[in-house]
């Protein structure tokens, strides 16, 4: 078990970046320590090494090498109200 | 009528176009307080209507996957499900269903609630409940096109009295596909009957470079049925516990009917059915939180004023686009991906699903298909939905989500009250199932 889930909850809110309310905090830690209770008897489960991180087999596929036609610069921003000169604007990353 | 037959009569002309689609639109005005559309486009073009969930894009309509984080995205492309379709019909809108995909009964919808047309008190089920719910609803030629991870089409189609086929993983392409669990991710049809869902598979069917995980098979024409007489049908003991005594006597009786009709059916044993939910609920939270991830308020979708650092202009668009249950999915699946806990969760997950895969290659070397209920349960009323924990929820889903994980075809038919027929099939042998479903259907 998890020593102190309201903690890890919060830090992992933080890495998704959702800020929760109080309530929120609450009601997902009470969800969490269900649910995880249940998930919990997988690790007794006798289970091969081998993992299946795809249900079928699949193949790197390499498409050729070709050049195609691409999405006009107007189409591309067409879903944004925040924009510039034909670039995306977004919030700030470094101070100066 | 079915849709070929529709699509013949208006090939020959003994349908008007004009006239059909004016009295089409005029039944989806009647339908529109079950709140079956995220975005209602109505037939203006030509062949046979076909809805879309609201997760696969389709180019110019607005495509949200039920959530509020999309809201006003246009795709600038169609889905490659949406080119084929476009083909033999037009594209009458978006149906509603979970955010994302996350839940069991459409209640997880940032743009209401879908209700179930044979009883609005009840749910249509998820997460493609308004596919569901359309079809059963409309008295005229449509198909829907659903999509499933866990069971959002088998479980819609039991609720609805519908035909939901889920096809084997990757035979159908995911481009345009808004990604919920890459691994489990499936569009399929869901329609009045099993000759509608197979007629469109063979439409939808087929390998697409533009999906790697797409499988390089042809489709068939999924429509030619074969007697189901001597095939072996498998009853896993597991998919019969803490079900509904009325659906469990439902079942018995198809299956009993699929006995009459020369299939033979035992009794088998998939030991790993609780272990497969659990797994497939780790598996999908995980990768339904990195593919989350890319939702922050920039490009496409909701927006904010920009202000603040980067991090806090994302979590204040996130906070506010994601509802409940894809918050809740985003920190369980952010959890089990985790330092310290990646092996105990994720990886043991994905270790389990061999197992389970194994399991139903077991059963599968020496049976035909799988027959059980869809779901242990009738579409609930929204009342008893409400009272429910999470946990709780997921349960629901133990029928259809070992399957899922395993990447195997299923189809649900109708069989009762709220309920279905499931069967399953192993790895593209959808003409089987269908073989199957049709014999159920027909009495055959």
């Amino acid at each position: 078990m998890v020593a102190d889930m309201v903690k890890t909850i919060e830090k992992i809110a933080k890495a998704a970046r959702l800020n929760l309310s109080e309530q929120e905090l609450q009601k997902f830690t009470a969800d969490m320590e269900d649910v995880l209770k249940a998930f919990d008897t997988l690790k007794k489960v006798d289970a091969p090494q081998e993992a299946s991180y795809q249900p079928v087999d699949i193949k790197d596929v390499m498409r050729k090498d070709e050049l195609e036609q691409c999405l006009p610069q107007e189409e591309a921003l067409s879903n944004t109200k925040n924009k510039e000169n034909g670039f995306f604007k977004g919030p700030k990353v470094i101070d100066k | 009528m079915g849709v070929v037959e529709f699509l013949q009569s208006l090939k020959n002309g003994n349908i008007d176009h004009k006239d059909f689609s004016a009295k089409f639109n005029e039944e989806l005005k009647k339908l529109r307080k079950f709140e079956f559309f995220q975005h209602e486009e109505g037939m203006h073009g030509q062949g046979l209507p076909v809805s879309i969930k609201d997760n696969i894009c389709v180019r110019g309509m607005e495509t949200t996957a039920g959530s509020r984080i999309l809201e006003g995205y246009m795709p600038v492309f169609d889905a490659t499900v949406v080119e084929r379709v476009k083909k033999i019909g037009s594209v009458i809108g978006k149906t509603n269903q979970d955010e994302f995909g996350f839940g069991t009964f459409s209640t997880n919808s940032g743009w209401g609630i879908p209700k179930n047309p044979l009883d609005p008190e009840r749910s249509c089920g998820g997460s493609s409940g308004g596919a569901a719910g359309l079809t059963a609803a409309l008295k005229m030629p449509h198909i829907a096109l659903g999509q499933s991870t866990g069971g959002s089409i088998s479980c819609p189609a039991a609720f609805c009295e519908v035909v939901g086929l889920t096809p084997t993983y990757g035979l159908v392409s995911r481009h345009g596909l808004i990604d919920y669990a890459n691994s489990m991710d499936k569009i399929g049809p869901i329609g009045k009957s099993v000759q509608d869902v197979a007629w469109m598979l063979s439409i939808i069917a087929g390998h697409d470079a533009k999906d790697s995980t797409s499988l390089a098979v042809t489709a068939k024409d999924y429509t030619k049925t074969r007697s189901i007489k001597g095939m072996k049908l498998a009853m896993p003991k597991e998919y019969f516990v803490n079900v509904d005594k009325g659906v469990e006597k439902d079942v018995r009786a198809a299956i009993k009917k699929l006995e009459a009709l020369g299939a033979t059916c035992e009794e088998v044993s998939l030991p790993n059915t609780q272990n497969a939910l659990y797994a497939y609920y780790i598996i999908a939270a995980c990768e339904a939180s990195t593919n989350l991830a890319r939702y922050c308020g920039m490009r496409y979708g909701a927006e904010q004023e920009i202000k603040g650092d980067f991090n806090e202009y994302f979590s204040a668009v996130r906070t506010k686009g994601f509802g409940e249950e894809a918050k809740r999915r985003i920190i369980l699946g952010t959890f089990a991906r985790m330092a310290g806990y990646r092996e105990a969760y994720y990886h043991k997950a994905m270790r389990v699903r061999t197992l389970v895969i194994n399991e139903f290659k077991s059963i599968f070397s020496k049976y035909d298909a799988i027959v059980a209920p869809t779901m242990p349960i009738r579409a609930p009323k929204f009342s008893e939905i409400k009272k429910r924990t999470p946990l709780e929820n997921y349960q629901m889903d133990i029928l259809t989500v070992p399957a899922n994980l395993a990447g195997i075809p299923m189809i649900s038919v109708p069989c009762g009250q709220f309920t279905g027929l499931h069967i399953i099939g192993g790895h593209l042998q959808e003409e089987k199932i269908v073989s199957i479903a049709a014999a159920h259907e027909e009495g055959k």
